[in-house]
């Protein structure tokens, strides 16, 4: 099975306080970690195994700049064989539908079976798997928590849904499916893994090798800007307790007691 | 200006409570709105389903066929695309089943889309501004959205407070003979119902909830001799699971379950919506976190900005302390 996986590198919240700058129009880029979208990395575990038990290969795919190749090589020190940027400066300032715009390309240059995302990035939008699907008429769904292969080019899969439960579902190849957390555990690689992917080549297409045009990708196609980043003014919140330690915890429990929390 | 349309989720022939909550929301866009509901369903429960619409809605769009007596996104895009006009807005909820329709009907029906808005800033001409989220609630942002192709969005379900409830006799419409027959390269076979645990954390009053802060398995042990010394049980949220620290049953969140504790400790639990839609009933709580950004200081009474892994164990001596001193 050929599986195509869309990643991102995006800022680690983990590693990371989200800050304002000081113009307020941005978040505060200096120092900031970035590594791959989380959702990401389960996406391409998820190919990794389903290419060891079916046969294939895995090709990772991202949308960006040259900074983001190192997403792609952490992703093929875990065993992906092919990675591809998309890097272009009439790509920046693309909406989801640009985004989705320029995979559709490089889905339709291969000759993909599968293709996966994260479910979500970091500005928790959840769009561009679903939009990428609709763009090529393929089946898609969310939230996938487990794949099963088939006979006759389908998937078993099931999603998340409300109260713990999983929703349980046939699907048709090709199909895009958006890959939940947990689905899998992620294989580690370490520093030397992405050593020994360093000088596999990475081939980069830009929008004209992609036949785009700014009507399709970039400020001017989006329909939906970001004017802002701004910390709301919030209602009281929590009272910070500011004293040691040890006092704290006292206060805690006695709190916990005085809320019926301690009997 | 746009006409707009709301999807309605509904269950054993009651509307969610999105359902009313779109119906604020579509206010909230346009004063004058008078937003129309789209229910798709069959049979008996459908019917139900928008007579309970009128609370809300004085005009109501019906889709009865058999192939939609469950909700599989894929057909209900199928449906949508059809009956949905161009250059409408389109309100969905940001569910599981959001996520699962809403981006790529936007690309069918050729509008912008943009997911998980909790609030609407202003209209201007054929821009709307919305307020959403980014990095899991650590930052808002305002965003443009140009209606001049139609727009869908998708609300944060509670973000939006249902208006008063109306009880004028609303237009159902029966759009059924437009959607045709319906088939879709995703078939759904069955649910399949969380399994029941040793502990069931919805019954507990007092709960130690753990997050990403805790770091690593071992480190589980800690929040267990604080649940112990308190009589509580040991929760978390999702980044636990993922990590298969702790069972699926003990995930408090939209996916997993919804809790009504009285005392609510989050223990390195930065506070996504998803993991504070599952707390219910207005607990008492008290959030421990590193980072004094964390969004959980903004819902939470009490907070401690502290490393949990060596506040618990000080919060557990305590407890223990005054267990001691009770027992003699």
């Amino acid at each position: 099975m050929e599986i195509l996986v869309c990643v991102r590198r995006v800022p680690d919240t983990s590693e990371n306080e989200i800050e304002l700058n000081s113009s307020g129009n941005d978040i505060d880029r200096d120092e900031l970690v970035y590594s791959i979208n989380e959702p990401d990395n389960y996406a391409v575990e998820e190919a990794l195994q389903i290419v060891a038990k079916v046969g294939g290969s895995v090709s990772v795919v991202t949308v960006g700049s040259e900074e983001d190749e190192e997403v792609l090589r952490h992703e093929m020190a875990m065993g992906a064989t092919h990675g591809i940027l998309l890097a272009d400066s009439e790509f920046s300032a693309s909406d989801g539908r640009g985004i989705a715009s320029i995979l559709k390309t490089c889905v339709q240059k291969g000759n993909y079976d599968l293709i996966l995302t994260g479910v979500q990035a970091e500005d928790g939008a959840a769009q561009v798997g679903g939009m990428l699907a609709a763009m090529l008429d393929y089946p898609f769904a969310s939230l996938v928590t487990s794949i099963e292969i088939l006979a006759d080019e389908k998937l078993k899969i099931t999603r998340e849904i409300e109260g713990g439960n999983r929703e349980l579902s046939e699907i048709d190849l090709p199909c895009v499916l958006s890959i939940q957390t947990g689905i899998n555990e992620p294989r580690y690689v370490g520093m030397k893994g992405i050593r020994a992917v360093q000088s596999i080549p990475i081939p980069a297409y830009g929008a004209s090798d992609l036949g785009l045009t700014t009507a399709q990708v970039g400020a001017a196609a989006a329909k939906v800007t970001r004017v802002d980043y701004f910390v709301p003014a919030l209602g009281k919140g929590a009272r910070m307790l500011s004293g040691t330690r040890e006092q704290n915890a006292q206060e805690v429990m006695e709190l916990v007691a005085a809320k019926g929390g301690l009997k | 200006m746009p006409r707009i349309f709301t999807y309605i989720a509904h269950k054993n022939s009651v509307p969610d409570d999105s359902a009313a909550e779109l119906a604020a929301a579509a206010t909230k866009i346009d004063e004058s709105a008078v937003p129309t509901a789209i229910a798709v369903g069959s049979g008996p429960d459908l019917e139900t389903c928008c007579a309970e619409l009128q609370k809300f809605y004085s005009d109501v769009w019906k889709i009865s066929n058999e192939a939609l007596s469950y909700p599989n996104a894929e057909l209900i895009r199928k449906v949508l695309m059809k009956i949905v006009p161009a250059g409408s807005i389109t309100l969905i909820p940001h569910d599981h089943f959001g996520i699962d329709l809403a981006p790529g009907l936007s690309i069918n029906l050729n509008a912008a889309f943009v997911s998980d808005v909790i609030a609407i800033d202003a209209l201007q001409a054929n821009a709307l501004k919305v307020v959403r989220q980014e990095f899991g609630g650590q930052i808002s942002a305002h965003v443009n959205c140009d209606l001049s192709s139609g727009a869908v969005i998708t609300i944060r379900p509670g973000a939006f407070k249902a208006g008063e409830t109306s009880t004028r006799a609303a237009t159902v419409v029966d759009k059924s003979a437009d959607v045709g027959t319906l088939s879709s390269g995703r078939r759904y076979l069955e649910t399949i119902v969380a399994e029941a645990s040793d502990v069931d954390i919805t019954k507990h009053p007092v709960l130690v909830s753990i997050g990403r802060g805790i770091q690593e398995k071992d480190n589980v042990a800690i929040a267990q001799e604080l649940a112990e010394a308190l009589g509580a049980a040991v929760s978390c949220s999702r980044p636990v699971v993922d990590a298969k620290w702790l069972q699926k049953s003990r995930q408090v969140g939209s996916s997993g379950k919804t809790v009504k504790p009285k005392v609510y400790l989050a223990c390195g639990i930065s506070g996504a919506f998803q993991h504070l839609a599952g707390i219910k009933g207005n607990p008492f709580i008290i959030a421990i976190n590193k980072n004094p950004k964390a969004p959980i200081f903004q819902v939470a009474d009490i907070g401690i900005v502290d490393d949990l892994l060596e506040f618990l164990p000080e919060l557990t001596s305590k407890v223990q302390e005054l267990r001691g001193v009770a027992a003699k």
